[in-house]
């Protein structure tokens, strides 16, 4: 099934890292080299059972997976109540909430730090916006003993301080970035900058589906675990595939780990939830493909918010993990071509979903995910009861609270 | 033959190498930017080297990273680059000009037509720090169309087997990166140089220029004799900041200032 189809939505990269048009090595010749032994290294790895064995090992008994699939049946009801007869589509959220260090990044991460060790290098470097890739990799590092600095927008450090404290404790020395917005963007600028200083020992461990390749393929090809698992599960509990997939696009990480492995089972929508911030009318927002052009920055060319000079503008996102001007290249594909429609959610309306969630669910989402069910809440009463959308819950909400919490003007 | 050949060629005749400043256009201001640019010659450039501001330049150091958000915030664009070479040509004929810089301002501005504007505005040749050889194609056909040389950079880490593939597609001259590291950070021994370089000499012809980490007359100096020319930005940004007043606005010493460091460096590099 997963052969390659003349026409299949499966067989990018291109052997030079290219998505149709997007994508590619857009680095500076001092990384090129180690660009080339990444690549290298992640391809051998495919074929090296030892260890895949040793992911999946990591996986089973560290992360927690598989994740649970968890039909949410309160919230199917709940908007069923407004919806015509017969309407309102069935909700199942993929839990990935659940894992251990609270969202999706610790699968990539687990696979980019063991290929580190196999590469041989002993200094492990991460860029993070949420703090959540940065949890994750502090997380691998303490596990495998190795040192990790972590880069950190200053405004990002301001407004996700529980996930700061974490990486600490776990051992990481995070460096708050104050250049440009002082968000993911600067952060990964400097990730990129420790990397070129650093090319002899230090490996690069990027937190989504960006940067040159072949980190957008490697990291969807580690977070596919998500979309595998969900296929069978979906199949064990409806005997079926789901009509739709919903998932929140930062860089693109998660909804590429739940998309992937679907892409080429043509009767199963696809939807990417990108942050619309205040408005997408508002300029601030952070929906490159919605609202922005190609270009290149970070390695790859990709949809991105720039100006008319080919200046990279300010994202925002009440978000700190959507907080991005790019997308991953091979969504800039998919947006493309129409496999994948992608819309956007304001603060405001991902503030109420995630409100909507805990109370119906009792399940707090990241703010993230919550973007991706703010959109489930706008399309489910308008599809028929029958239609089963699969919305990929990445993360949890305590990094959230105290940003929720001043949204609804409460001190805790 | 290019100017850039020209160039090298009759310094090669002189016994010596060449001084190439670096200024970040538009920085602090356009016109401060245009006095610093038109007086570099007089004061012993050789060739130039401007910066196009960007973003992320996800090269350098916070020396260049400032410089070029001061240009951003006095109005730098591609278009105004490339208005401040034409000015230059106006009265210099002789003195090759290099823009650096990253390709999402160019390819935003449209290759094609960046390439003939560029050509026409009098720049003889481009460093795109983020276009590797891998992907020349995205640049190198409208550059050799428009008879700009496309100058590659040559890194600590790029390893005998790249460089045929990295020099192959190289025109104009060789920029030798000293440091694996960002602009403005640290420096290369004398040692490494000069292990480096013949290394490079190997698979080509062409000049080799040096950049990162050349600071002082002194590194200048024996970097253009181990090479054949050095390249000098962070330094000399940094003496035009410490002129600026407390809002970063120039002041009556700041051109003086940049012109004097340049022609320190020239003297050094003309001992050769
Ligand atoms: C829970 C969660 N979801 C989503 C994202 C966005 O990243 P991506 O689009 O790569 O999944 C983040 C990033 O920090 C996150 O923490």
């Amino acid at each position: 099934m997963n052969h390659t189809l003349p026409n299949s939505y499966r067989q990018g990269p291109d052997p030079r890292g290219r998505f149709g048009p997007f994508g590619g090595r857009f680095v500076a010749e001092t990384l090129m080299p180690l660009i080339l032994e990444v690549e290298a290294a992640y391809e051998a790895s495919k074929k090296d059972t030892a260890f895949q064995a040793e992911w999946r090992r990591l996986l089973t008994h560290y992360v927690g997976r598989p994740s649970p699939l968890w039909f949410a049946e309160r919230l199917t009801a709940h908007l069923r109540k407004d919806a015509a007869p017969g309407m309102g589509a069935k909700v199942y959220f993929k839990r990935d909430e659940l894992n251990h260090t609270g969202a999706h990044k610790i699968n990539a991460v687990l696979g980019q730090i063991l290929l580190a060790k196999k590469m041989g290098k002993t200094r492990i470097i991460a860029e993070t916006g949420a703090g959540q890739h940065g949890v994750a990799t502090a997380t691998a590092c303490a596990l495998m003993d190795l040192p990790c600095v972590v880069y950190m927008g200053a405004t990002d450090v301001e407004r996700q301080q529980p996930n700061v404290f974490r990486m600490k404790l776990l051992g990481a020395e995070v460096v708050p970035v104050t250049s440009g917005a002082a968000t993911l963007k600067d952060a990964m600028n400097e990730g990129l900058r420790d990397w070129v200083a650093n090319v002899h020992d230090t490996y690069y461990c990027i937190g989504t589906v960006a940067g040159p390749h072949p980190y957008p393929a490697m990291v969807r090809d580690f977070q596919s675990v998500i979309g595998t698992e969900a296929k069978a599960q979906m199949q064990d509990a409806e005997g079926r595939l789901p009509d739709v997939l919903v998932a929140a696009v930062g860089g693109g990480s998660n909804a590429m780990g739940l998309f992937y492995p679907f892409l080429d089972d043509a009767s199963v929508a696809m939807v990417g939830v990108e942050a619309a911030g205040r408005g997408l009318d508002s300029g601030e927002h952070a929906a490159a493909l919605s609202r922005g052009r190609p270009g290149v920055l970070h390695g790859n060319r990709t949809y991105l918010l720039q100006d008319g000079d080919g200046q990279i503008t300010e994202a925002h996102s009440i978000s700190a993990g959507l907080d991005y001007p790019g997308v991953g290249p091979e969504h800039s594909w998919l947006h493309e071509l129409g496999r994948v429609q992608y819309r956007a959610v304001t603060d405001d309306e991902a503030l109420a979903a995630f409100q909507l969630c805990s109370k119906l669910e009792g399940i707090i989402p990241a703010l993230e995910p919550a973007h991706a069910l703010a959109e489930v809440l706008k399309m489910a009463p308008a599809m028929p009861a029958e239609t089963i959308i699969l919305m990929n819950l990445c993360g949890r909400g305590d990094k959230d609270i105290f940003t929720v919490a001043k949204h609804l003007g409460e001190n805790i | 033959m290019s100017r850039i050949a020209t160039k090298f060629a009759a310094l090669k005749a002189q016994g010596r190498g060449a001084l190439i400043p670096f200024l970040e256009a538009f920085d602090p201001d356009r016109d401060t930017a245009m006095a610093i640019l038109r007086g570099m010659p007089g004061a012993g450039a050789d060739l130039i080297e401007i910066g196009v501001p960007f973003t992320d330049p996800m090269a350098d150091g916070p020396t260049v990273q400032k410089a070029g958000q001061r240009g951003l915030k006095a109005g730098a664009s591609m278009a105004g680059a490339l208005g401040m070479v034409r000015e230059f040509r106006q009265d210099d004929a002789e003195t090759p000009v290099i823009l650096m810089g990253y390709f999402n301002p160019i390819l935003s501005y449209g290759v094609a037509r960046f390439c003939a504007e560029a050509a026409e505005a009098g720049v003889d040749g481009l460093i795109v720090v983020d276009v590797p050889p891998e992907e020349a194609d995205e640049i190198a056909p409208d550059a050799i169309a428009n008879g700009l040389d496309l100058i590659r950079l040559v890194a600590p880490t790029t390893g005998e087997d790249r460089l045929p593939k990295v020099l192959s597609a190289t025109t104009g001259f060789v920029y030798y990166v000293a440091i694996t590291g960002i602009t403005g950070t640290r420096s290369a021994s004398t040692d490494d140089l000069a292990a480096a370089i013949p290394r490079i000499r190997k698979y080509t012809d062409l000049p080799i220029a040096i950049g990162f980490g050349v600071r002082t007359p002194q590194q200048a100096g024996e970097a253009s004799r181990i090479a054949d020319g050095a390249v000098v930005a962070s330094a000399l940004i940094d003496g035009m900041v410490a002129t600026l007043d407390p809002q970063g606005r120039a002041t009556p010493a700041t051109v003086p200032a940049v012109l004097d460091r340049v022609r320190e460096l020239a003297e050094s590099v003309r001992q050769g």
